[in-house]
């Protein structure tokens, strides 16, 4: 795995190998001396093209935790807002001595073009490009899942899958990267993925995704989830009307009092008590209700918690191997504006 | 690697199933001896294959003294976090470290390996363990010990010194880590010394 950049190109030794290697990681996170000296002396840029703080903050803990070197880059105030383009941004960050690249883009298939140009010989890691993917959110939704199925089932984590696991997905899953990301890994590990959300939130295609989709997240309610993933309503990326009104949304698509106490009235498929999982940040009162949101049975803070530890394994894993792949060529000096 | 794993027709016996019960039983006698006693021992195995050694110690240690509490002794300490050829090779999972209940604070620990080669696997484990704690002294007991150290580190208690070539390979296999032999012979565990021409890319991968 020279880069991360969606979960669709995972093959399952390399998604069961990063859940793994996190879980060592995450018992590193909890001892005194939490750091390890895998990436010493080794340069992670964290290139945030679009605003986030919790994503950033994860990767520069995971990075701070191996010993590597951060250097956090964002739009706001950079050169970028200056009309600099991708190539030469990334190129400058490389001469500057980085030795993998985390970038968030707002455009979709931008990790990929970083990756696939041959500008750089950096590790790029996907932090989210548009919406298209977001494989870390991803990786620890799934180790979330799993640390509770092995709970469930007392055994240890390593080496376990999702199988028997029924996840519904409920909300903006046109605009969701984490959505995305979550349907192809999940599926993946043997998890069985519902996706419940209004016909106008739900991408042309989605049929051909490895998941079933329902208009009515009642019905997915019914089908005995082991967690129900609440996707956050991005209204900075809603530029016409998807639906009628917040209210509306709420009452149909929203987890609810009255929808949360039915999900914790009765069984999982393998869980005894089903999760209530969330990307963060939350709308409360929007698409989760309060009850839900600070219920014990929400995983939001040890989803949080979970993603240092998946981001650690995913930088050791790309940056401590061998480059055999023969490195791209250095940039032609014709290339160079 | 791409290779069988599996003994290549050099391969040569040095221990049997017999005699590595008998090197665990005298270096088992030789630890209680260096440390007059059980008390503040503890045990911490090196995966993989110092794993089940370090747990078959303690057991032997337990037979020994039963003042010896074989089960809240004996830890797991994996290095791969810490080795010095991360960069080489393809991306390594690491292995689970996992504490003994006794703790490692002030405690006597005895690092458990198979083979001793060029000292680095036991340079990174004296760094992985400096961060779960604080030993009042760090022991090593290795099955075999092949020579060819690489830094300044030498084992406390030895199975057996085994001059050998840098051109060849020890091979430790333990019923834990390998299985039951297939060919069905009543010896399960061996070391065996072969010849690396045809393993040359495997031998580099040993502590």
């Amino acid at each position: 795995m020279r880069h991360l950049l969606d979960t669709a190109d995972l093959t399952r030794p390399e998604a069961l190998s990063i859940l793994d290697t996190a879980g060592e990681m995450a018992a590193v996170n909890d001892r005194e001396v939490k750091k390890l000296p895998a990436l010493r002396g080794r340069t992670v840029v964290n290139l945030f093209l679009e605003d986030s703080t919790r994503t950033r903050i994860s990767f520069e803990a995971a990075a701070k935790r191996l010993s590597a070197d951060v250097i956090n880059f964002s739009a706001k105030g950079s050169s970028v807002s200056k009309g600099e383009s991708l190539k030469d941004t990334v190129q400058t960050l490389e001469a500057i001595g980085a030795d993998a690249i985390v970038m968030r883009h707002w455009s979709s298939g931008a990790a990929r073009q970083l990756a696939d140009s041959g500008w750089v010989r950096s590790a790029v890691v996907n932090a989210g490009d548009g919406t298209h993917a977001h494989p870390t959110q991803a990786l620890l939704d799934a180790f979330t899942l799993r640390r509770h199925l092995a709970a469930e089932a007392g055994r240890r984590p390593e080496g376990t899958d999702l199988a028997g696991m029924h996840v519904v997905i409920v909300g903006d899953i046109l605009h969701s990267r984490v959505a995305r990301s979550n349907v192809w890994l999940l599926a993946l590990l043997g998890a069985r993925v519902t996706l419940a959300a209004p016909p106008t939130l739900l991408p042309v295609g989605v049929a051909a995704w490895p998941a079933r989709v329902t208009y009515s997240l009642d019905e997915a309610l019914e089908d005995a989830p082991d967690a129900v993933m609440m996707l956050r309503v991005q209204g900075e990326r809603m530029g016409g009307a998807f639906f009628p009104s917040a209210g509306e949304y709420t009452r149909t698509w929203g987890l609810t009092p009255e929808r949360f106490a039915r999900l914790c009235a009765r069984p999982g498929g393998a869980l005894a008590e089903p999760l209530v999982m969330h990307p963060g940040p939350m709308n409360r009162g929007l698409e989760i209700c309060d009850a839900a949101a600070d219920s014990p049975r929400n995983t939001v803070l040890e989803q949080v918690a979970n993603g240092v530890s998946v981001r650690m394994a995913v930088l050791h894993l790309v940056l401590n191997q061998d480059a055999t792949a023969p490195a791209p060529p250095a940039p032609a000096q014709e290339d160079r504006p | 690697m791409g290779q069988t794993p599996a003994a290549p027709r050099a391969a040569r016996t040095v221990l049997t199933s017999a005699e590595i019960d008998r090197a665990l039983t005298r270096i088992a006698h030789e630890i209680l001896e260096a440390n007059k006693g059980p008390a503040g021992l503890v045990l911490m195995g090196i995966p993989r294959r110092g794993v089940p050694l370090a747990r078959r110690l303690s057991a032997v240690l337990h037979r020994i003294d039963p003042a010896f509490d074989a089960d809240a002794s004996v830890g797991e300490v994996d290095v791969t976090l810490y080795r010095d050829d991360l960069r080489r090779g393809a991306a390594r999972t690491p292995a689970p470290t996992r504490l003994p209940r006794t703790p490692i604070d002030g405690a006597v620990v005895v690092l458990v390996d198979d083979v001793l080669f060029s000292g680095r696997t036991v340079r990174a484990a004296l760094d992985a363990l400096a961060d779960l704690g604080r030993p009042a002294a760090v022991r090593l007991a290795v099955l075999v010990d092949r020579g060819h150290r690489e830094l300044p580190i030498r084992a406390d208690f030895v199975g057996k010194n085994l001059p050998t070539s840098t051109a060849e390979r020890v091979q430790v296999r333990l019923v834990e880590v390998d299985g039951p032999e297939a060919g069905g012979q009543d010896s399960q565990d061996a070391v065996r010394i072969a010849d690396a021409a045809a393993e040359t890319a495997a031998a580099s991968r040993e502590g």
